[in-house]
């Protein structure tokens, strides 16, 4: 392909935040027609180069070239200004207002001095049908789908600020099937166009569907850019995850003996639970003792597992029993009575207390267990509190610090020790070693080990494959929110990453 | 054990901020009016030897607000709000004179019934009555809020608007005047000398920081005001905790509008408890409790409802006449604003800072020496 074919060339971008380097010597281009998927997990630095592109960061180092010009992008108006358009994923529309007022707001045609209500209706009407859609766009914009309403947006994009590059960010997360079909037709239309689309997605299936090239980050770096075409699913997954086949291959792991079968007591048991538009029905057993991994990508429904179970979110499907109990009634305080403990994904929203100590952080889930009335006094507080720093080596001056001042690390511990205090007989890891350093993680791994040697159910979910593998003896792998696999005893990675990219 | 500076520790104490607040006003006092502070002893025909005079009018007809802001403290601490307490408190006012009226249940009404000093209900029962309309209104709050999930502003508006309506339909429209004088004892009686409302209020006070603090009460209160989410993933039953703030505020409204209603002889349920949430707000903001949750402290509120009654009387005193009182009002929100502002603090806080003093006192005798320099 020739060079003058580029819309966009970004060369050795660069970006730092305090403490992490978001951007290393990323190089990205986009040709003029076409569909550009960009992959990676979570903190490979997709957003940030989008962040970059859109001119609300500034690289530090690196250039970026429009139409083989070279610009600086200063601000998101100014992207805007140059041709380059996003599409977030939460729609930045009025719902109340007509779909011509979304499309045109701003830049309405005025005659005499106010709107020109049918000028600009014909306008918006035609803006639209640019994209094969045939919709009244008088009526308010809440009376059409999520679908549909992304479609405004996208025209409004292209209407208004006549884009050459559209970022379309994680379009699809909210829509269904036909949906998603729909989208898909309008990007590829565009696309024939001569519009450069960059489309961020956790879906594998539909980077395979509409995609023409992917270009992989993974920790900050370029991995590379493909021709999707001759890149396997495998491959990609497996530069997702950051290792080659060959390394697979070859890779030594630890064995991990647990109790023989027999003596195992099932504990948890789901029968087809799911929960519509969530996670399709998965059957699921846990036994004593035994460490089971969750294996499969972002959005592939590990997270909602864990909240099925954990009864975030009541499903509409299948059984769970608990101790050979079939459970009724779904909530984090029941699953407290029975045993089942939850370090959830989200640790600052949905984790730790940050203006509470870190004292009062480990023994709130005791103390929920406990009641209102029986309550455990200060000096015994930090007496608990003092055995899970010691325990699990947490690092802080006292147990009276708040804990929005420790690090990342240290806060996945005070949670961790939250739950352990509750001693509970099920134990569900989401992410616990997400965004936390080497050292830690292991610790963490070795943890669960332990507990697991002790008698504890653990259900491991983690982005990353081999601590999956290290700690488990059997890994459920889910897709595109289905389990599609179970595997226990011997395993080796690449079967694991056949089975999370799907269809070979 | 504790290292850190006293002056720092007092510093930041909870008590710190609105104590200082009430010595300043006080202050002013004992420059302007010294006689502010005369406490004499008066012989009461009907209620006996008490102790009178500004200071103890301020504990006295403070103490419906103190009590509101108790149970305001709570709600604020959990994010929520309570904009219904002023309706609440005309609601048990309401309720309380209802039941006193001697024609209650009687067929022959005449004036000289209605006006006999007598009831037909037991005081008991009169009273548990008058809390427990308080309660109710504090679940439907609380059920609003915590099972329906209605925002808590909107929410108490409900019965912030419709609740001095519920008081009149109570007293069938009329401002109730009360006969009956032992119910009068609440809010004009005296226990060795000091009034009743002020044992009242330590008592509440004190009950109501044993249900916090030893019990996990008050942790939780503060977790989901924190984080509502990681609290109910940490298995806390999020919901009937806010239900029960609410309930308790409202029983804390109830107790005021008691004392309100036996202080004044009467219920009126267009103005029992007039613009005392705001009141109230005010002085939970002036003790320290954030508007968005979290940590709190009963006693600091509780100080601060007396700063705003200091105002108020010091206000009277100087003979500042009742309908100019609001602006003298607004002055006060404005200086409490300003001091909470994180900028101000700051400001102060370098100033407190020795160190930072010294620069700040050598960058005025600089500025100081040049301006002789270029005068010279």
């Amino acid at each position: 392909m020739a060079e003058t074919q580029n819309i966009i060339q970004m060369k050795g971008i660069a970006k730092t935040f305090p403490g992490v380097v978001a951007l290393e010597d990323v190089d990205f281009s986009l040709r003029k027609g076409e569909i550009h998927a960009l992959m990676g997990e979570n903190g490979a630095g997709k957003s940030t180069l989008i962040k970059v592109l859109t001119g609300v960061e500034h690289p530090e180092k690196g250039s970026i070239e429009l139409d083989s010009k070279l610009v600086q992008v200063r601000s998101p108006q100014h992207s805007q200004e140059l041709g380059i358009s996003t599409v977030y994923q939460e729609i930045n529309l009025c719902t109340n207002i007509s779909v011509a007022e979304n499309i045109l707001l701003g830049h309405e045609p005025h005659r005499f001095g106010s709107i020109h209500w049918k000028k600009m209706n014909e306008q918006a009407g035609q803006a639209i049908k640019r994209l094969g859609i045939d919709i009244d766009v008088t009526k308010p914009l809440r009376n059409y789908s999520v679908a549909i309403q992304q479609m405004v947006a996208i025209t409004r994009a292209l209407q208004i600020l006549s884009a050459k590059v559209l970022i379309l960010d994680e379009p699809t997360s909210s829509l269904d099937i036909h949906e998603t079909n729909l989208l898909f037709d309008v990007m590829r239309k565009l696309k024939h166009e001569g519009i450069g689309i960059i489309f961020i997605t956790h879906f594998l299936d539909q980077v395979y569907q509409v995609a023409d090239r992917i270009t992989v980050l993974r920790n900050g770096k370029l991995v590379g850019t493909f021709e999707t075409a001759s890149l396997p699913r495998v491959e990609l997954v497996a530069k997702m995850l950051g290792r080659s086949l060959n390394e697979l291959d070859a890779m030594a792991r630890a064995k991990y003996e647990g109790k023989k079968e027999q003596d195992k007591k099932r504990l948890v048991e789901a029968q087809g639970l799911g929960l519509t538009k969530s996670l399709d029905p998965v059957d699921l057993e846990l036994n004593e003792g035994e460490v089971v991994g969750v294996a499969g990508l972002l959005g592939s429904g590990r997270t909602e597992m864990a909240g099925l179970i954990f009864g975030i979110e009541a499903p509409d499907n299948g059984s769970l029993k608990v101790h050979g109990e079939k459970v009724n009634r779904f909530s984090p305080r029941e699953s407290l009575k029975r045993g089942i403990a939850l370090c959830p994904e989200d640790r600052k929203a949905e984790g730790v207390v940050g203006d509470l100590t870190i004292r009062e952080n480990i023994i709130l889930a005791l103390q929920a267990r406990y009641g209102w009335f029986k309550f455990i006094s200060p000096p015994k507080q930090s007496e608990i509190a003092q055995k899970f720093i010691q325990l699990l080596g947490i690092v802080t001056p006292s147990p009276d610090q708040l804990v929005k001042n420790l690090s990342g690390g240290n806060q996945q511990k005070v949670i961790l020790a939250r739950w352990l205090a509750t001693s509970p007989q099920v134990l569900i890891l989401d992410e616990p070693t997400r965004g936390i350093d080497v050292g830690a993680k292991a610790e963490i791994q070795k943890l669960v080990l332990d507990l697991a040697e002790e008698g504890m159910s653990i259900l491991f979910i983690s982005s990353e494959l081999e601590e999956v593998m290290r700690v488990s003896q059997r890994v459920v792998v889910l897709r595109d929110r289905k389990k599609v696999a179970e595997y226990s005893g011997d395993v080796d990675d690449q079967t694991i990453i056949y089975c999370m990219a799907g269809n070979l | 054990m504790n290292k850190t500076p006293l002056l720092k520790r007092i510093r930041e104490s909870w008590l710190f901020w609105p104590l200082v607040a009430w010595v300043i006003i006080l202050l002013l006092n004992v420059i302007f009016q010294p006689e502010f502070f005369k406490i004499g002893i008066i012989d009461d025909p009907v209620y006996g030897k008490h102790l009178y005079g500004n200071l103890v009018d301020v504990f006295n007809n403070g103490a419906p607000l103190i009590l509101v802001s108790i149970g305001m403290t709570l709600v604020i601490a959990t994010g929520g709000i309570d904009l219904s307490v002023g309706a609440v408190i005309a609601i048990s006012a309401a309720m309380g004179a209802v039941l006193i009226n001697p024609a209650l249940g009687n067929k022959l009404i005449s004036n000289e019934i209605l006006t006999r000093n007598a009831t037909n209900t037991p005081l008991p029962l009169i009273i548990l009555a008058t809390l427990a309309a308080g309660v109710v209104c504090g679940l439907w709050n609380g059920f609003l809020v915590s099972r329906a999930r209605i925002q808590p502003m909107v929410a108490t508006l409900i019965l912030m608007v419709g609740g001095r309506g519920i008081a009149q339909l109570i007293t069938n429209g009329q401002i109730m005047t009360i006969y009956y004088t032992p119910y009068f004892w609440f809010g004009n009686g005296y226990i060795l000398g000091l009034p009743v409302s002020i044992y009242i209020v330590v008592a509440v006070l004190i009950l109501s920081w044993i249900l916090v603090r030893k019990t996990s009460i008050g942790l939780f209160i503060e977790s989901v005001g924190i984080n509502a989410k990681s609290s109910y993933f940490s298995g806390i039953d999020e919901k009937n905790v806010k239900l029960l703030v609410y309930a308790f505020c409202g029983l804390c409204a109830a107790i005021a509008g008691l004392i309100l209603s036996s202080y004044v002889h009467s219920a009126d349920g267009n103005n029992n408890g007039l613009d005392y949430e705001l009141d109230a707000i005010l002085a939970v903001v002036m003790g320290g409790t954030l508007m968005s949750g979290g940590r709190f402290s009963l006693l600091s509120s509780a100080i601060g409802a007396v700063v705003i009654w200091t105002f108020t009387l010091t206000m009277y005193t100087f003979g500042v006449p009742a309908n100019a009182l609001l602006a003298g009002r607004a002055v006060l929100v404005l200086i409490v604003i300003l001091l909470y502002s994180d900028q101000t603090r700051q400001f102060l806080t370098r100033l407190t800072d020795s160190k930072e003093t010294h620069r700040y006192l050598n960058k005025l005798m600089i500025w100081k020496g040049s301006r002789h320099g270029t005068s010279n």
